[in-house]
């Protein structure tokens, strides 16, 4: 029974995924004349050589951090979509030990990473605190911090941290010490290593620990997990700052091994990549680790299609979102799936 | 500072509060007809965004305003369609399925640009048809008021009409009543005959309807562009506006209004040389005030209540 059930999960997730692809094939279809060529470049351009290779690796590393953090909001059902926001002043909070501390030479690495993480836990703390305290919605508040991230991070990066000898609008070079190792020739971000183990941790603590129980319990039913004596307030404010840790530390990686320096003057947008991711994963974080790859796949492979055929890559935006839609449609394949109980329920009697 | 203490008795303060608030006062009924109903509907973002693109698009291309207009609100209304459809047959979480709908509206508007007019940041080149704006004889010559009153963009007065025909809708009309039911208690509603299915699916159109409206403000009236992602979070700024007036139409017109007042007193202190990024924030604190005091008093008239 468990098995034929996690079979209809895989058939649907590839169901989804090709519908997905099909509505991507109707944009292209609409928009270019070679269709073939750009969906080409599209599926197999991420295999296409080992640059383009190492490019797809270092896209998912945001994007398993965020999604990470997303996976474990959901896990506890808080809607707090503000992950663009704390990696992006988690990414500030980087610059800002990187740039004033650089006396601290052996663990100025780590120290930077780890202001990375606190504060984007900081920024977290707002709208977690709100919906405790208060019960306003984690939503909407969320939402609001990372316009506020936004505009406050652009405020103090554009005035006292600009680097005017630079060409464009960024912040100074971080020292040498604060550098987050790139390998091989073609700059494979180390980061890679960090996300993938976070994973595997977030996975083992919310999977093999009595708070990962308790954030699924929460997560599961409020009113249960209150009535067995879990502090459901306490859980919902801890799931959100430790998620706003890890979208901090995602922008902390980010900067510190591919750019050295602040360099957005826009939200990246990783935050709201890590929902799909999450949801992908049906949030497990074990599951995260593929399926950021696989979102960085179509990321990467709609680039090299936009920089080989001049197509716009947000197509892969639209498949995503499709994606979104059909994979947490609870009733797709609901019809198969009461049979199949149907049947089971039959063979057993 | 006495120059901003005189800001506000300017007239043309007041004009270009109701010019900023047009878009949040047609959000903010968009948001209400949904949640009247007991949807909330997240979408708004991307329905207006979705407005924005076809109608500045198709009313440039058909070199009228009004066809833009109709397209424009039929994009949003099919979007509320596709989310009513996700949510009510498909089971999608609507909060999930409106952030879905904000993803598409975001990505399909900016590759439709980039195929229509081979440009990513706006739509200027295509030279687009803004909505006139209505010079009325009556308010002409009133003082102070006229300067406030007249002169607006045709959707502006659609606005200030549209918060009254809500209001009547929702408190005074069988169909108002039948979606509060449904919001309150849709077994109670079931009960006595009211298809719960489709009322929802209504009030989900409707709203569509409102977000078109403002979208296509945004992008026919505020400026004669498309910009990519111009909405700017004034989706997500109607939900706690509208969250500010609860069930009141009135009230949450009310509620766009003050972070109109917020958005024009930021442009007022720009030009005082405080910084930008400092004065657009001021609209996305404010809401976050706003929707901790809703909080506050909501959790306490349920105090007796246990609420986990």
């Amino acid at each position: 029974m468990k098995k034929s059930l996690a079979f209809l999960e895989i058939s649907r997730m590839i169901i989804t995924i090709l519908i997905a692809l099909l509505i991507g094939y109707i944009f292209l279809l609409f928009s270019t004349k070679n269709v073939s060529e750009a969906l080409k470049w599209f599926l197999y351009g991420p295999l296409s050589n080992q640059r383009r290779f190492v490019e797809f690796l270092n896209n998912s590393v945001p994007i398993m951090l965020t999604g990470l953090a997303l996976s474990l909001v959901f896990q506890a059902q808080v809607f707090n979509i503000g992950a663009e926001g704390c990696l992006f002043f988690g990414g500030f909070g980087a610059m800002l030990v990187a740039l004033k501390f650089p006396q601290i030479q052996l663990v100025h690495l780590i120290v930077t990473l780890f202001a990375a993480a606190v504060f984007g836990a900081a920024w977290a703390f707002v709208p977690a605190f709100l919906k405790v305290r208060w019960k306003a919605s984690e939503l909407v508040s969320s939402l609001m911090m990372n316009y506020i991230a936004y505009l406050l991070v652009l405020f103090l990066v554009n005035n006292y941290f600009r680097d005017k000898a630079a060409g464009a609008l960024v912040s100074y070079r971080f020292p040498q010490t604060a550098w987050l190792a790139t390998l091989t020739r073609y700059r494979l971000n180390s980061g890679f290593f960090i996300a993938v183990s976070a994973a595997i941790l977030i996975g083992f603590l919310l999977y093999f620990t009595k708070y990962g129980y308790q954030i699924r319990v929460v997560g599961a039913n409020k009113k249960f997990g209150f009535y067995s004596g879990i502090n459901v307030g306490l859980t919902v404010f801890w799931v959100q700052l430790l998620a706003g840790a890890l979208a901090g530390l995602a922008g902390g990686v980010e900067l510190a091994a591919m750019y050295r320096r602040f360099v957005w003057q826009s939200l990246p947008g990783y935050g709201f990549d890590g929902i799909i991711v999450a949801i992908l994963a049906r949030n497990n974080p074990f599951l995260v680790i593929p399926s950021a790859l696989f979102i960085a796949y179509l990321r990467v492979g709609a680039n090299i299609m936009s920089r080989m055929t001049g197509l716009a890559p947000e197509v892969v935006v639209v498949i995503q979102s499709v994606m979104i839609l059909l994979i947490t449609a609870e009733a797709l394949l609901d019809r198969f799936k009461k049979k199949l109980i149907e049947r089971e329920a039959m063979r057993n009697e | 500072m006495s120059n901003f203490a005189l800001n506000f008795a300017d007239p043309a303060f007041w004009y270009s509060v109701l010019r900023v608030s047009t878009p949040l006062l047609f959000a903010v009924m968009a948001a209400l007809v949904s949640s009247v109903a007991g949807s909330i509907n997240i979408g708004i973002e991307g329905m207006m965004l979705m407005a924005a693109f076809w109608g500045n698009v198709i009313g440039a291309f058909a070199r009228n305003p009004w066809v833009g207009l109709l397209a424009g609100v039929a994009s949003a209304v099919a979007m509320a369609l596709l989310l009513a459809f996700s949510h009510l047959k498909l089971r999608v979480n609507l909060v999930i399925a409106g952030v879905a709908l904000n993803l598409f509206a975001s990505g399909f508007t900016v590759f439709m640009l980039f195929a229509l007019t081979g440009e990513k940041g706006t739509s200027a080149s295509l030279g687009a048809q803004p909505i006139p704006r209505l010079d009325i004889p009556l308010l002409r010559n009133v003082p102070f008021l006229g300067k406030v009153l007249n002169n607006h963009n045709a959707l502006t007065y659609i606005a200030l009409i549209s918060v009254f025909v809500v209001d009547y809708l929702i408190r005074k009309t069988p169909l108002g009543m039948r979606m509060r039911a449904v919001g309150e208690n849709p077994d109670a509603a079931t009960s006595v005959g009211v298809s719960v299915l489709r009322i929802r699916y209504l009030s989900l159109v409707l709203s569509g309807l409102f977000a078109g409206l403002a979208g296509v403000f945004l992008s026919m009236g505020y400026v004669s562009w498309f910009a990519r992602d111009m909405t700017n979070g004034r989706g997500f700024i109607a939900l706690a506006a509208q969250a500010l007036g609860g069930k009141s139409a009135i009230l949450g017109a009310l509620g766009a209004l003050l972070f109109g007042i917020a958005e024009a007193t930021g442009f007022t202190l720009q030009s005082l040389r405080i910084p930008s990024e400092i004065t657009n924030m001021i609209p996305f604190i404010l809401t976050l005030i706003v929707l901790v005091i809703y909080a506050r008093t909501r959790v306490k008239s349920h105090s007796r209540i246990q609420e986990i």
